[in-house]
């Protein structure tokens, strides 16, 4: 079985790594090459970028970012955030990104995601989808940083994005994120049943027994087949040693810590 | 400018992605890489390495308009050292589930779509250990496991399973996960995008390369 991955997500903007608490009171936190490097060579099974300002004079800087990430790292990584044609895409894959991340430029132009998919293969195109707890019943689907609600379902939306070629889910409960109060299990468990490709839970990890509990399998489980994570490893809370050894013991399908080569 | 570049591993550009990482990682390993565009291109190299991310079709489009279709099935029947990575090593067969186009052909057999079992995701996507099959040189007999990084909805069922090196578990099922034959060797998985394990398969290949040099 395919290991459970731990992704850890670094937040950028112009060329440096910030962190969103509620997606407010931002700061900075390091250099993105460097934390990447450290977390590659800390085990960390792959690597999401998110650029948050998405700027127009900013693409150019992540686009070097990218470029020198894959010059530095050996694990593969995700780019998201202001990508909105297939040129953009492009642009990025060549600089060495092994997927890129859609977000409100799929809910825009949903036919992206085939275009996307239809050019590179659907395994380098990643919907990340935001979505927040509806009054009643179900998970509503938000952009712009979560300030827009689409008045999508978050699990019908997965359904037509996957339907259209999107390789992997990045789902994220904007309830819990940066709450660090736990994943939305039902939501990542809705989501990740509902499509045949992979599920990455997002936002609310605050212990090792979030994370586990994301990944779970089984009926209470969150399906998921990886877990983002963020502050819990930016701020030292957790290694990923840490996290990958306790999962390890609880038998869940990890890839180990130590390699022989 | 003019400077002759000495057994020069030529890496195929073909305008499907991804260059780079593959390039750095021998890069990292001491090896001189430089892009090969063209049929002329290939006439210095000592090895080439067919990388490539995305569809099949699409993939052999850039091939054919870059008039290097032909150019490579002639090095590999002239024993020319090839590495194929990922779709790279699907682009090896004679054609794919994923498209209708004809493929390079250097290797007997087709590529299949993965099965569809519930519980298990397409793409087939994440680290997996290797489970060693025929040994070459890319997995030589008592290699340690080694966990390689797979991305591919697609695995390739060669015609002969003996030029099958290493197979991978999927829904239960063994897949391809490495071939070699002859000379050309190639990679289901990421070696360039998995850490320790997939740096010293590279390391070995370029031994190898080493090793088997004017034979």
């Amino acid at each position: 079985m395919v290991a459970k991955r731990i992704i850890p997500c670094l937040d950028v903007a112009d060329g440096r790594v910030v962190k969103g608490v509620n997606f407010v009171g931002l700061r900075d936190a390091g250099d993105p090459v460097e934390l990447a490097c450290r977390y590659s060579a800390a085990g960390a099974d792959e690597l999401v970028f998110l650029d948050i300002a998405a700027s127009h004079q900013g693409r150019a800087t992540l686009v070097d970012l990218v470029r020198r990430t894959a010059e530095a790292v050996t694990i593969p990584f995700t780019v998201g955030g202001g990508i909105a044609s297939v040129d953009g895409i492009t642009e990025l894959l060549r600089a060495g990104a092994d997927k890129v991340s859609l977000n409100s430029s799929a809910v825009r132009d949903p036919d992206l995601v085939a275009r996307g998919a239809e050019r590179f293969g659907c395994q380098c195109i990643v919907v990340a989808i935001d979505a927040r707890r509806r009054d009643g019943h179900g998970w509503d689907v938000f952009v712009k940083g979560g300030r827009e609600n689409t008045g999508l379902d978050a699990v019908a939306w997965a359904r037509q994005v996957v339907a259209l070629g999107a390789g992997e889910i990045l789902l994220t409960s904007m309830d819990g994120d940066g709450t660090q109060a736990g994943y939305d299990l039902a939501l990542t468990r809705a989501v990740a049943d509902a499509v045949d490709v992979p599920v990455i839970a997002s936002g609310g990890a605050g212990c090792i027994d979030h994370i586990a509990a994301a990944l779970d399998p089984g009926a209470g489980g969150g399906h998921a087949a990886a877990a983002l994570l963020a502050s819990l490893l930016h701020d030292g809370v957790l290694t990923v040693a840490q996290i990958k050894t306790d999962l390890l013991a609880r038998g869940l399908p990890i890839r180990p810590l130590q390699e022989s080569s | 400018m003019v400077e002759l570049q000495q057994s020069s591993i030529g890496l195929v550009d073909y305008g499907m992605g991804n260059l780079h990482s593959v390039q750095r990682a021998f890069e990292r390993l001491g090896a001189s890489v430089v892009p090969v565009g063209s049929a002329a291109a290939m006439e210095d190299c000592q090895a080439l390495v067919l990388p490539g991310v995305g569809a099949f079709d699409p993939a052999m489009e850039q091939l054919e308009q870059a008039a290097l279709v032909e150019p490579l099935r002639q090095w590999c029947a002239g024993g020319g050292p090839l590495l194929g990575i990922c779709l790279g090593l699907q682009l090896l067969f004679e054609g794919s589930d994923e498209g209708s186009r004809a493929g390079l052909g250097i290797l007997a057999g087709r590529v299949k779509a993965l099965p569809r079992r519930p519980g298990h995701p397409i793409p087939h996507m994440g680290w997996e250990p290797l489970l060693p099959a025929q040994p070459s040189p890319l997995l030589p007999a008592g290699a340690p496991e080694a966990w390689m990084y797979f991305v591919h909805s697609y695995a390739a069922e060669p015609a002969d399973p003996r030029c099958t090196t290493a197979q991978v578990s999927f829904a239960g099922d063994p897949l391809t996960a490495a071939v070699w034959q002859g000379r050309v060797g190639a990679c289901q998985f990421h070696p360039e995008k998995s850490g320790p394990s997939g740096e010293a398969m590279l390391r070995r290949w370029l031994a190898w390369l080493q090793q088997s040099r004017g034979q």
